[in-house]
């Protein structure tokens, strides 16, 4: 099949989401030129794409749920079944100083110019094919608009049923100045999941994105962050992945107003025992401003053949002077037979800047494990311990205690299941 | 207490044989002191003793109140009574110090059949104890020996013993690094320690140590085997002369 074939073949396999006409076509374009991505393509070198290009879907059993995160949390809870909105399940889509829109019911006036620019600022230098393909299709999502502190957070819940489902949905949030607001996600949403978040951060607005991607075995999942930092502002996220047979995360982030900030972290625990586990963080900053911060904080744990990749980008642009990068990435393998591959990157056009990036593989530390077992800690919960020493780095980028306490007690549990 | 009977010892990696046919008693409710030139085995007898990996016993035994310890894994031994305050205790970023001292606590418990202590009985404890040891509460939140001082860490380590109240502990340099006053405080918090049915095992270079935690019995260790024991006055002796009588009356050499 020629390449603008199988674009087409996976455009036309759904409906496009209502709304939107002329940016869903320009993006529909966009991803006609570029094509579906291919193994040849630098960026998917380590992870093969081919089960995210089909049209059609490969059946994923959705799993019993999990006890659901963040319930006593101070949230407006939105669900999603298999990509479409649940209103039993949800809240009134109203909070003060929020205005919530769905992307399948309306297309109010200050999204219409915004709607897939974020995703086409973040097609260059580096294509993401299902960027486009998300902004063209999206189904549903929530288009919201924060112009004061959000009283709470919104919650969005992805809730997978069907064992053919395929959503694919967009969020769009413009956060005016000084705005502030916490968005969190959690659940495996579908058989094959491709979600995309344009997020936009006015002048002084603060954005805090917290993030748990199912821990089903069979679950795919293409998903992207596009965001904008403006002055004083500041961009937040945190995603914890827990097995799960493909999932790709991608973030681009351009930091364009002077003494911004923006940290992007992940933790990944992923065990080949159940199926392949194959998790790729693909993370991409740019620096336009002065003084800005970036942060990338990448973690993943990897045991029974799981494989997990890192591809990360600091990109600091002509005139971006006392620019701060920081970029980690970390594996810790628990046996032989997982495997960490990393391409950690920096690309800088500016001579006053401070940038530094790392990339370490390792095994559990022996000194540290006879330490904890000397004191009576027996083996293998020791060796949890250390896999949460090991991810604390990640966690710590959560700023809230309270969330920050459930990720780790999340983890705690799954450590304790997969010992 | 302990009883080490002609224990042999080498490298689970190389040739090199460590200790060669060591014999010690400790007797219930004392407190025992090695010392020692470098490379005579002390530390080594304390990982053996402890479990740790790399090291092959080839020959010999090494009973806690009977119980031969060489069979079990580390966190057996330490729920059987066995401590072991490390010369460098380790930093284990991203875990709490309060995490690690209620997992270790419980879990000996658990072992022994004892129950678990709660969220609110071990805070208590835990607050009682540091207090006695002049640690803040600050130092029980931050994650274990992070970011501590030489006297900190080592404080810590006592304050894991008073948390766990072993019935033997060993004590592997412990006063390495550690200036006057952090030493005497830690001293202090050994011989807070000393019962009737708890011993000790102290490993020093050096005889300050013994001045503050006073042995009841000097053994000198050289070749991988204890070569002398005698009384508190054997380490004056040492620190006036240093090892080579010693070493010269049993046919050595000091190592250079």
């Amino acid at each position: 099949m020629a390449a603008s074939e199988a674009v087409t073949a996976r455009l036309s396999a759904q409906a496009p989401g209502p709304g939107f006409g002329v940016a869903r076509a320009a993006a529909a374009e966009r991803l006609s030129a570029m094509g579906l991505p291919g193994r040849r393509d630098e960026y998917w070198r380590w992870t093969d794409p081919a089960a995210l290009n089909t049209p059609e879907v490969a059946p994923a059993a959705p799993e019993p749920a999990e006890a659901p995160l963040f319930a006593e949390v101070n949230s407006l809870k939105v669900v999603f079944v298999d990509g479409v909105f649940d209103a039993d399940a949800s809240d009134d889509l109203a909070m003060a100083g929020v205005e919530i829109a769905r992307l399948a019911l309306e297309e109010p006036a200050w999204a219409t110019g915004l709607y897939g620019t974020l995703e086409e600022a973040g097609q260059t230098p580096v294509k993401r094919p299902f960027g486009a393909l998300n902004t063209a299709q999206a189904t549903d999502g929530l288009l919201i608009r924060v112009t004061a502190q959000a009283e709470k957070a919104i919650n969005l819940v992805y809730v997978h049923k069907s064992e053919a489902s395929d959503p694919i949905l967009h969020h769009l949030i413009k956060l005016e100045e000084g705005a502030e607001l916490t968005v969190l996600e959690t659940g495996p949403a579908g058989a094959r999941f491709n979600k995309a978040m344009e997020v936009d951060v006015a002048k002084g607005a603060r954005f805090h994105h917290i993030r748990v991607q199912g821990a089903e075995q069979d679950r795919r999942a293409v998903t992207h962050i596009f965001a904008r930092v403006a002055e004083e502002a500041l961009f937040k996220s945190f995603t914890l992945t827990v097995n799960g047979k493909l999932t790709r995360n991608e973030a681009y982030i351009d930091i364009l107003g002077d003494d911004a900030v923006a940290h992007i972290a992940g933790a990944a625990l992923g065990d080949g025992k159940d199926g392949p586990f194959h998790h790729d963080d693909t993370v991409f900053v740019t620096h336009a401003g002065l003084r800005g911060e970036s942060r990338q904080v990448f973690k993943k744990v990897l045991k029974n053949g799981a494989l997990g990749t890192f591809q990360g980008k600091i990109w600091v642009k002509p005139g971006a002077q006392k620019t701060d990068g920081y970029q980690i990435s970390q594996s810790l393998l628990l046996d032989d037979d997982s495997q960490f591959l990393a391409k950690p990157e920096l690309e800088i056009y500016a001579d006053d800047v401070k940038c530094s990036h790392g990339s370490t593989t390792g095994a559990i530390d022996d000194t540290a494990l006879f330490y904890l077992r000397s004191r009576g800690v027996p083996e293998e919960e020791a060796k949890g311990l250390l896999v949460l020493s090991f991810l604390a780095d990640a966690i710590d980028e959560i700023e809230d205690e309270a969330l920050k306490e459930e990720i780790v007690a999340r983890l705690e549990d799954w450590l304790a299941r997969h010992r | 207490m302990l009883e080490i009977k002609n224990l042999h010892v080498k490298l689970e990696d190389e040739d090199k044989v460590i200790l060669k046919g060591m014999n010690l008693t400790v007797e219930t409710g004392k407190v025992h002191a090695i010392m020692g030139p470098n490379g005579s085995g002390k530390s080594t007898m304390s990982y053996v003793l402890s479990g740790r990996d790399g090291y092959e016993v080839t020959e010999g035994s090494a009973t806690l109140q009977g119980q031969e310890l060489l069979d079990l894994d580390p966190e057996a031994r330490a729920a059987a009574g066995l401590f072991l305050a490390f010369q460098y205790p380790v930093e284990i970023p991203g875990v709490g110090n309060m995490t690690f001292l209620r997992t270790a606590l419980n879990a000996q418990r658990k072992v022994r059949g004892e129950d678990e202590l709660s969220a609110g009985e071990f805070l208590k404890l835990v607050r009682e104890k540091a207090k006695a040891l002049k640690i803040d509460a600050e130092m029980l939140k931050r994650p274990v020996n992070v970011g501590f001082s030489g006297g900190e860490k080592k404080r810590n380590e006592i304050l894991q013993m008073a948390m766990l109240e072993p019935k033997m502990c060993i004590l592997d340099e412990t006063d390495s690094g550690l200036d006057v006053d952090a030493m005497r405080l830690v001293s202090d918090g050994v011989n807070a320690l000393r019962s009737p049915d708890r011993s000790f095992l102290v490993i020093t270079h050096y005889q300050r140590l013994l001045d503050h935690i006073k042995p009841d019995v000097v053994h000198i260790m050289a070749d991988g085997r204890i070569l002398q024991t005698g009384g508190p006055e054997l380490a004056l002796e040492v620190e006036k002369n240093g090892y080579a009588d010693i070493l010269a009356a049993h046919g050595l050499t000091e190592a250079k």
